[in-house]
Protein backbone atom coordinates (compact mmCIF):
# COMPACT_ATOMS: atom_id res chain seq x y z
CA UNK A 1 0.00 0.00 0.00
CA UNK A 2 1.42 3.64 -0.77
CA UNK A 3 1.63 6.29 0.95
CA UNK A 4 -1.06 8.42 -1.17
CA UNK A 5 -3.78 5.19 -0.15
CA UNK A 6 -3.20 5.24 3.32
CA UNK A 7 -3.87 9.34 3.52
CA UNK A 8 -6.66 8.40 1.14
CA UNK A 9 -7.80 5.24 3.65
CA UNK A 10 -7.33 6.80 6.79
CA UNK A 11 -8.58 10.18 6.16
CA UNK A 12 -5.39 11.86 6.55
CA UNK A 13 -4.46 15.75 6.77
CA UNK A 14 -1.13 15.92 4.57
CA UNK A 15 0.46 19.15 5.47
CA UNK A 16 3.91 17.94 3.01
CA UNK A 17 3.38 15.88 -0.02
CA UNK A 18 5.83 13.74 -0.51
CA UNK A 19 6.47 10.03 -1.24
CA UNK A 20 3.33 9.52 -2.38
CA UNK A 21 3.36 6.89 -4.27
CA UNK A 22 6.39 4.69 -1.83
CA UNK A 23 5.07 1.79 -0.86
CA UNK A 24 4.86 1.66 3.11
CA UNK A 25 6.16 -1.84 4.20
CA UNK A 26 4.56 -1.47 8.29
CA UNK A 27 4.23 0.91 10.65
CA UNK A 28 6.27 1.90 13.93
CA UNK A 29 4.13 3.79 17.00
CA UNK A 30 6.63 5.46 19.51
CA UNK A 31 6.81 9.03 20.99
CA UNK A 32 10.13 7.63 22.49
CA UNK A 33 13.00 8.53 19.95
CA UNK A 34 15.64 6.42 21.06
CA UNK A 35 12.87 3.66 20.72
CA UNK A 36 12.12 4.60 16.68
CA UNK A 37 15.92 5.11 16.18
CA UNK A 38 16.98 1.17 17.15
CA UNK A 39 14.13 -0.34 15.72
CA UNK A 40 12.01 1.35 13.42
CA UNK A 41 12.97 -0.14 10.06
CA UNK A 42 13.06 1.73 6.84
CA UNK A 43 9.94 1.93 4.39
CA UNK A 44 8.07 1.98 7.49
CA UNK A 45 5.89 5.16 9.12
CA UNK A 46 5.68 6.63 12.06
CA UNK A 47 3.35 7.50 14.47
CA UNK A 48 4.08 9.24 17.12
CA UNK A 49 2.35 12.39 19.39
CA UNK A 50 5.62 14.36 18.82
CA UNK A 51 6.20 18.07 17.01
CA UNK A 52 9.67 18.96 16.48
CA UNK A 53 12.32 19.49 14.30
CA UNK A 54 14.30 15.84 15.63
CA UNK A 55 11.22 14.09 14.19
CA UNK A 56 12.37 15.07 10.65
CA UNK A 57 15.51 14.27 11.42
CA UNK A 58 15.02 10.69 12.56
CA UNK A 59 12.94 10.02 9.58
CA UNK A 60 15.27 11.27 7.05
CA UNK A 61 18.01 9.35 9.03
CA UNK A 62 15.50 6.17 8.97
CA UNK A 63 14.69 6.67 5.49
CA UNK A 64 10.85 6.94 7.30
CA UNK A 65 8.96 8.31 4.29
CA UNK A 66 5.86 9.37 6.27
CA UNK A 67 4.85 10.26 9.74
CA UNK A 68 1.55 10.23 10.69
CA UNK A 69 0.69 12.78 13.84
CA UNK A 70 -1.68 11.62 16.05
CA UNK A 71 -4.55 13.55 17.84
CA UNK A 72 -4.02 16.53 15.88
CA UNK A 73 -1.33 17.46 16.54
CA UNK A 74 0.67 20.57 15.23
CA UNK A 75 4.08 20.08 14.09
CA UNK A 76 6.43 23.06 15.23
CA UNK A 77 7.80 25.38 11.86
CA UNK A 78 11.19 23.99 11.83
CA UNK A 79 9.93 20.30 11.93
CA UNK A 80 7.87 20.84 8.59
CA UNK A 81 10.54 23.30 7.18
CA UNK A 82 13.08 19.67 7.75
CA UNK A 83 10.45 17.80 6.47
CA UNK A 84 10.78 19.59 3.19
CA UNK A 85 14.17 19.61 2.66
CA UNK A 86 14.32 15.70 3.82
CA UNK A 87 11.21 14.58 1.56
CA UNK A 88 9.01 13.22 4.49
CA UNK A 89 5.79 13.08 4.34
CA UNK A 90 4.07 14.61 7.01
CA UNK A 91 0.46 13.54 8.04
CA UNK A 92 -2.37 14.25 10.58
CA UNK A 93 -5.14 12.28 12.00
CA UNK A 94 -7.80 13.75 14.49
CA UNK A 95 -7.71 9.91 15.99
CA UNK A 96 -5.49 9.08 19.23
CA UNK A 97 -2.49 6.50 18.55
CA UNK A 98 -4.68 2.84 19.29
CA UNK A 99 -7.26 4.20 16.66
CA UNK A 100 -4.69 5.04 14.13
CA UNK A 101 -2.44 1.79 15.28
CA UNK A 102 -5.66 -0.18 14.65
CA UNK A 103 -6.78 0.96 11.37
CA UNK A 104 -3.22 0.87 9.92
CA UNK A 105 -2.99 -2.90 11.47
CA UNK A 106 -6.45 -3.77 8.97
CA UNK A 107 -4.76 -1.80 6.17
CA UNK A 108 -1.24 -3.57 6.25
CA UNK A 109 -1.02 -6.87 7.94
CA UNK B 1 38.63 11.51 4.96
CA UNK B 2 37.93 13.39 7.92
CA UNK B 3 35.00 15.23 8.98
CA UNK B 4 34.41 17.72 12.30
CA UNK B 5 31.39 19.28 13.49
CA UNK B 6 30.41 20.79 16.61
CA UNK B 7 28.19 20.37 19.59
CA UNK B 8 26.23 22.96 21.16
CA UNK B 9 24.95 22.49 24.93
CA UNK B 10 21.14 22.33 24.88
CA UNK B 11 20.77 22.81 21.23
CA UNK B 12 18.20 19.95 20.33
CA UNK B 13 17.23 22.24 17.01
CA UNK B 14 20.23 21.43 15.01
CA UNK B 15 20.87 17.50 16.15
CA UNK B 16 21.12 15.24 13.55
CA UNK B 17 23.05 17.31 11.24
CA UNK B 18 26.18 15.52 11.42
CA UNK B 19 24.50 12.25 11.30
CA UNK B 20 23.05 13.38 7.98
CA UNK B 21 26.37 14.50 6.57
CA UNK B 22 28.04 11.28 7.40
CA UNK B 23 25.36 9.17 5.74
CA UNK B 24 25.13 11.55 2.60
CA UNK B 25 28.93 11.01 2.39
CA UNK B 26 28.80 6.92 2.69
CA UNK B 27 25.67 6.68 0.67
CA UNK B 28 27.80 8.69 -2.43
CA UNK B 29 30.85 6.31 -1.29
CA UNK B 30 28.90 3.84 -2.38
CA UNK B 31 28.81 2.03 1.30
CA UNK B 32 26.35 -0.77 2.03
CA UNK B 33 22.95 0.34 3.33
CA UNK B 34 23.05 -1.90 6.59
CA UNK B 35 26.21 -0.29 7.87
CA UNK B 36 25.02 3.75 6.83
CA UNK B 37 21.84 3.32 9.68
CA UNK B 38 24.23 1.38 11.77
CA UNK B 39 26.50 4.66 12.03
CA UNK B 40 24.22 6.93 11.78
CA UNK B 41 21.70 5.51 14.68
CA UNK B 42 24.96 5.51 16.80
CA UNK B 43 25.72 8.61 16.11
CA UNK B 44 22.75 10.29 16.63
CA UNK B 45 22.52 8.93 19.69
CA UNK B 46 26.07 10.01 20.94
CA UNK B 47 25.79 13.42 19.68
CA UNK B 48 22.24 13.34 21.47
CA UNK B 49 23.65 12.53 24.73
CA UNK B 50 26.37 15.22 24.61
CA UNK B 51 23.60 17.57 23.93
CA UNK B 52 21.92 16.80 26.72
CA UNK B 53 24.03 16.15 29.13
CA UNK B 54 27.34 17.78 28.13
CA UNK B 55 28.38 21.75 28.00
CA UNK B 56 29.47 21.58 24.54
CA UNK B 57 31.96 19.43 22.37
CA UNK B 58 33.54 18.30 19.27
CA UNK B 59 31.97 14.92 16.82
CA UNK B 60 35.32 13.98 14.98
CA UNK B 61 34.86 11.09 11.83
CA UNK B 62 37.01 9.82 10.17
CA UNK B 63 36.83 7.08 7.09
CA UNK B 64 38.56 4.59 5.08
CA UNK B 65 37.99 1.36 3.11
CA UNK B 66 37.53 -0.39 6.03
CA UNK B 67 36.08 1.17 9.17
CA UNK B 68 34.52 4.33 9.97
CA UNK B 69 35.65 5.94 13.60
CA UNK B 70 33.51 8.19 15.27
CA UNK B 71 34.86 10.12 18.20
CA UNK B 72 32.50 12.15 20.20
CA UNK B 73 33.89 14.15 22.77
CA UNK B 74 32.31 16.53 25.72
CA UNK B 75 33.03 18.89 27.97
CA UNK B 76 30.85 18.03 31.04
CA UNK B 77 29.58 16.21 34.19
CA UNK B 78 31.05 12.52 33.01
CA UNK B 79 29.11 9.64 33.85
CA UNK B 80 29.45 8.65 37.57
CA UNK B 81 28.69 5.07 37.29
CA UNK B 82 29.51 3.72 33.87
CA UNK B 83 27.90 0.46 34.41
CA UNK B 84 24.56 1.74 35.45
CA UNK B 85 24.48 4.09 32.33
CA UNK B 86 25.28 0.82 29.97
CA UNK B 87 21.80 -0.34 31.59
CA UNK B 88 18.86 -0.10 29.43
CA UNK B 89 16.25 1.99 31.12
CA UNK B 90 18.63 3.94 33.21
CA UNK B 91 18.47 7.65 32.69
CA UNK B 92 19.11 11.17 34.39
CA UNK B 93 18.16 12.87 31.51
CA UNK B 94 16.02 16.16 32.77
CA UNK B 95 12.23 16.46 32.56
CA UNK B 96 12.61 18.86 29.36
CA UNK B 97 14.14 16.30 27.14
CA UNK B 98 11.81 13.76 28.85
CA UNK B 99 9.41 15.62 27.24
CA UNK B 100 11.21 15.83 23.63
CA UNK B 101 11.01 11.95 23.58
CA UNK B 102 14.44 11.27 24.58
CA UNK B 103 15.79 10.11 28.28
CA UNK B 104 14.08 6.76 27.71
CA UNK B 105 17.88 5.15 28.62
CA UNK B 106 18.26 3.76 25.79
CA UNK B 107 20.81 5.93 23.67
CA UNK B 108 23.87 3.88 24.84
CA UNK B 109 22.27 0.84 24.54
CA UNK B 110 21.70 1.44 20.62
CA UNK B 111 25.15 2.91 20.40
CA UNK B 112 26.57 -0.47 21.62
CA UNK B 113 24.27 -2.56 19.38
CA UNK B 114 24.83 -0.53 16.41
CA UNK B 115 28.74 -0.69 16.20
CA UNK B 116 32.00 -2.57 16.29
CA UNK B 117 33.57 -1.36 18.76
CA UNK B 118 32.38 1.10 21.74
CA UNK B 119 35.31 3.08 24.14
CA UNK B 120 34.19 5.28 26.37
CA UNK B 121 36.48 7.60 28.46
CA UNK B 122 34.65 9.78 30.83
CA UNK B 123 36.17 12.09 34.27
CA UNK B 124 33.40 13.07 36.42
CA UNK B 125 33.44 17.40 36.17
CA UNK B 126 35.72 17.17 32.94
CA UNK B 127 33.57 15.65 30.16
CA UNK B 128 33.33 12.11 28.42
CA UNK B 129 35.10 10.65 25.09
CA UNK B 130 32.95 8.08 22.99
CA UNK B 131 34.63 6.47 20.48
CA UNK B 132 32.94 4.52 18.36
CA UNK B 133 33.96 1.97 15.12
CA UNK B 134 31.96 0.23 12.44
CA UNK B 135 33.90 -2.32 10.00
CA UNK B 136 32.76 -2.08 6.75
CA UNK B 137 33.58 -6.01 6.13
Amino acid sequence: MTVKEIIAQLGLQCLNEANLDTEVSGAYASDLLSDVMGNARSGQVWITMQTHKNVSAIAALKDIPAVIIVRGGVPDDDMLEHAKEEDICILVSQDATFQVCGKLYQLLA
Amino acid sequence: MHYTFEIERGNFTDAGQASSSVKRTLKQLGVDPANIKRTVVALFEAEINAIAHAYGGTIDVDIDDSKIVMVVADKGPGIPNLDLAMQEGWSTASAKVREMGYGAGMGLPNIKKNTDELQIDTEVGVGTTVTMTVYLA
